[in-house]
């Protein structure tokens, strides 16, 4: 079965094994664009075992954390990745949402992110009377310098460093692996495509013509 | 359940074959071709990629973005339902020693997810006794396997060069894939080492397989690991178990965890008994034959759970020697990243799911502190993100000057952090050792006599130490690793040390596990004749690794294959002879 049966093979129309051939011109990258429409409206679960579904499912109604918590995540989550000119915000791309799910998942990450929040709480309300969320943004970004740069971080800073390493890891995770996040670092795979090397303008870049 | 009933079928098999993956698949594979009629008993599902491969699927589709859990260790994506740990199927340890056992329940076996890396073993590697005196020699030769290896070449496909190498020997190659740019910056790196860099050799349709209309070409989306929906690339049951099932003379029964194999009171194999895990009753199946392929770790457990009077020591255990020479390669590994590659132009660099280029043992023999030797995995680029990603970026953006030339304050967030995440994009790049361990009597897999799995089957008990020549190979692999990186400008960390022996992986880690029911001239030292054929029960044969004498530093499947289809051929010319 030679690429275009492969394709067929797949489920993609002509119109996409047309786009995949055009793909396959030097210097063209254009891709298969329908696999994403594909992708999107797939089942996740059809290639998943029965104790796996039923895992999701009760793991997505677990909500560890309440609705206070779930607000400073968000907040601290858009400081962390804010909107800008290329793509939306953490919230935009739903990683507070993300991140409820992954530490009922992976319950490693609960007391260090409950703890640090609540960390982060207690330094507000003696620094401010208030408590993070409750913080004006000024006050919010600059209870955050102080913690976002361990190197340059105080004496009595280490716990809130430990956790906004986390909370900072986290959310580019969630944020990268959305779609959003994907779009704005510009992965390209995911789709079919006839991989033929590093594309010339690229290899003459880095002086790799000859390697 | 009150009352314990075995069914028995009544209608002799010519062959039964335990266990669908590379080994089993294959046996099923030529035997149905030849026109036998065949049972295979897999312990898990029916598993068809082109119906549950959950490729092309993307990060958010997952709850987790792709990462690992209990019951999918590799990832939410991955192709195995299995993983270190199954429930109510435990294992165990003595000694205070390690192992760690992967077992993939489904048809296919581990070929559904494994790396595709496919190397001949070499001349010395069957016969690596002269050497250093550490090994048994296998009672067959390169020689002797080289047209099997050919034969699987050319029916199951695989990409690589003709580099002309004696302890890697060249086989029938469709075209590589190109290395992607990190790839070049270590081919360069690795140069200036004085480290040889060649081209991959995996089992990957790269080109369409002469001959072949089942099986689709590779369209490069670098997931493998997922299994494939075209079968563009070697699965057991891809390529092997369906095509034989479509002969007709090919049956599954999938769920069937086989107990025992059975024998009559001349020792000769009868049939095997099994539970089928749908309706948890107890069967027993008849057949001329019976071919163990349920893995190192399962035909070993299957044979010395087999005790009869003809067998009192297990099944073709007269010699002791099953779950003995136990040996799984080493591994160690490192990674870094590539300053030089910061902001870097994207395009879709997915490639194969297997490796696109590799470093063969080029040391020959020489005088270093281990014995043999090991070859190195390479791999980096543009990835898809899934969990992890971005992860540990306070590590990073503090070591090389922003876009404004200046060293910064590693950490951080908002908008120039966000801008960090897309600088730092593709730089990563890692290399990993597999190596030589050398097949030792006192690393083994027993029965442990007091615990049973949830079907009340006894369950192994590994016990297994490396020794100073496996530590030693892999503290020359962090040493080398280190000179490859620092001739590639790569910025990375120390190499590892003495307290975690230099990376090496724990026995089993690498899921190469070999060895346990190992062939050999001589009944009183091997289980197996030299064609996987038991001493002591001439219609009982073993088709996974578990023959296996000594491993060289290569994977085990692409030998795997082989030795199942000389086996195969061997019973179909020795059949009237066997009288089976």
């Amino acid at each position: 079965m030679n690429r275009r049966e492969s394709l067929k093979a797949l489920g993609l129309g002509t119109l996409s094994v047309a786009a995949f051939l055009e793909s396959c011109k030097p210097g063209g990258q254009k891709l298969a664009e329908d696999s994403n429409s594909k992708a999107e409206n797939s089942d996740y679960n059809e290639t998943r075992q029965p104790k796996e579904i039923d895992r999701d499912k009760k793991l997505s109604q677990e909500k560890f954390f309440d609705d206070h918590e779930m607000a400073t995540i968000t907040v601290l989550g858009d400081i962390i990745i804010p909107k800008d000119d290329h793509s939306g915000s953490a919230s935009d791309a739903k990683v507070p949402d993300f991140i409820q799910f992954i530490v009922s998942d992976m319950p490693e990450h609960q007391t260090p992110m409950r703890g640090g929040l609540r960390w982060l709480d207690l330094k507000c309300l003696n620094r401010y009377g208030k408590s993070f969320v409750d913080c004006s943004n000024n006050q919010q970004i600059a209870m955050v310098t102080d913690i976002a740069y361990p190197l340059k971080a105080k004496p009595g800073m280490e716990p809130g460093v430990s956790f906004f390493n986390l909370m900072r890891n986290l959310t580019a995770t969630g944020f990268f692996t959305s779609k959003i996040g994907i779009q704005d670092i510009g992965y390209m795979g995911n789709t079919p495509g006839k991989w033929t090397g590093v594309p010339p303008d690229v290899l003459k870049q880095y002086g790799m013509e000859n390697v | 359940m009150n009352d314990v009933q075995i069914k028995k079928s009544a209608a002799p098999y010519d062959a039964i074959i335990v266990g669908s993956g590379a080994g089993g698949g294959m046996a099923g594979y030529v035997l149905a071709h030849a026109g036998l009629k065949v049972l295979m008993l897999e312990a898990g599902p029916y598993f068809d990629p082109k119906q549950s491969s959950s490729q092309l699927r993307w990060p958010y589709e997952s709850p987790r973005r792709g990462a690992g859990t209990h019951s999918r260790n590799f990832g939410d994506f991955d192709g195995a339902f299995g993983g270190w740990e199954l429930d109510g199927e435990p294992y165990t340890t003595k000694d205070k020693t390690e192992f760690y056992w992967f077992r993939s329940r489904m048809m296919g076996g581990r070929t559904n997810h494994w790396g595709r890396i496919s190397l001949r073993f070499g001349p010395d590697d069957f016969k690596g006794h002269h050497i250093d005196g550490l090994t048994d020699d296998w009672p067959i030769s390169y020689d002797d396997v080289k047209p099997f290896y050919d034969k699987v070449d050319r029916m199951i496909g695989i990409y690589g060069t003709v580099e002309n190498i004696p302890s890697e020997p060249d086989g029938i190659f469709l075209p590589p894939p190109k290395p992607r740019l990190n790839e070049l910056f270590i081919m360069k790196g690795a140069a200036k080492a004085g480290v040889k860099v060649v081209p991959g050799r995996g089992s990957v349709l790269t080109e369409a397989l002469p001959g072949n209309k089942d099986r689709g070409a590779c369209f490069f989306c670098g997931q493998c690991g997922r299994s494939c929906k075209v079968y563009g690339d070697f699965s057991s049951s891809s390529a092997l178990v369906i095509p034989a099932l479509n002969t007709g003379n090919l049956k599954l029964i999938s769920n069937a965890m086989v107990r025992e194999v059975l024998t009559d009171k001349n020792g000769q194999a009868t049939g095997v008994s099994f539970i089928n895990k749908d309706d948890m009753q107890e069967y027993q199946v008849s057949g001329k034959m019976v071919i163990l392929g349920a893995s190192a770790g399962e035909s070993a457990r299957l044979l010395l759970n087999s005790k009869s009077p003809a067998h009192p020591n297990g099944l073709a255990n007269s010699s002791g020697v099953v779950g003995k020479y136990l040996h799984d390669s080493t591994g160690s590994s490192a990674g870094g990243w590539l300053p030089q590659l910061l902001d870097r132009k994207r395009y879709n660099e997915d490639g194969v799911g297997s490796i696109h280029i590799y470093g063969p043992w080029m040391n020959g023999n020489k005088k270093l502190p281990f014995p043999r030797g090991y070859h190195i995995e390479f791999g980096g680029g543009m990835g898809m993100p899934e969990y992890g990603f971005g992860w540990g970026i306070e590590g990073m953006n503090g070591k090389v000057p922003g876009r404004d030339g200046k060293l910064k304050d590693p950490g951080g967030f908002g908008a120039e952090l966000k801008n960090d995440y897309r600088r730092f994009y593709g730089v990563g790049f890692g290399m990993a050792g597999r190596g030589v361990a050398i097949a030792r009597a006192d690393n083994y897999c027993e029965i442990d006599p007091n615990v049973v799995d949830k079907f009340g089957i006894p369950v192994l008990r590994f016990h297994y130490k490396w020794a100073n020549d496996e530590i030693q190979q892999a503290k020359h692999m962090q040493d080398t690793f280190q000179s490859i990186m620092h001739e590639m400008g790569a910025i990375y960390d120390p190499a590892e040390g003495p307290e975690t022996n230099y990376g090496l992986e724990a026995p089993g880690r690498i899921i190469h596990e070999v060895g346990t029911v190992r062939m050999g001239d001589d009944p009183k030292t091997s289980a197996l004749n030299k064609y996987s054929q038991a001493h002591d029960c001439n219609n009982l044969f073993v088709v996974d690794a578990s023959p296996f004498v000594q491993q060289g530093d290569k994977n085990a499947t692409w030998t795997i294959l082989a030795l199942s289809m000389r086996t195969s051929e061997y019973i179909l010319s020795q059949r009237k002879k066997l009288n089976v």
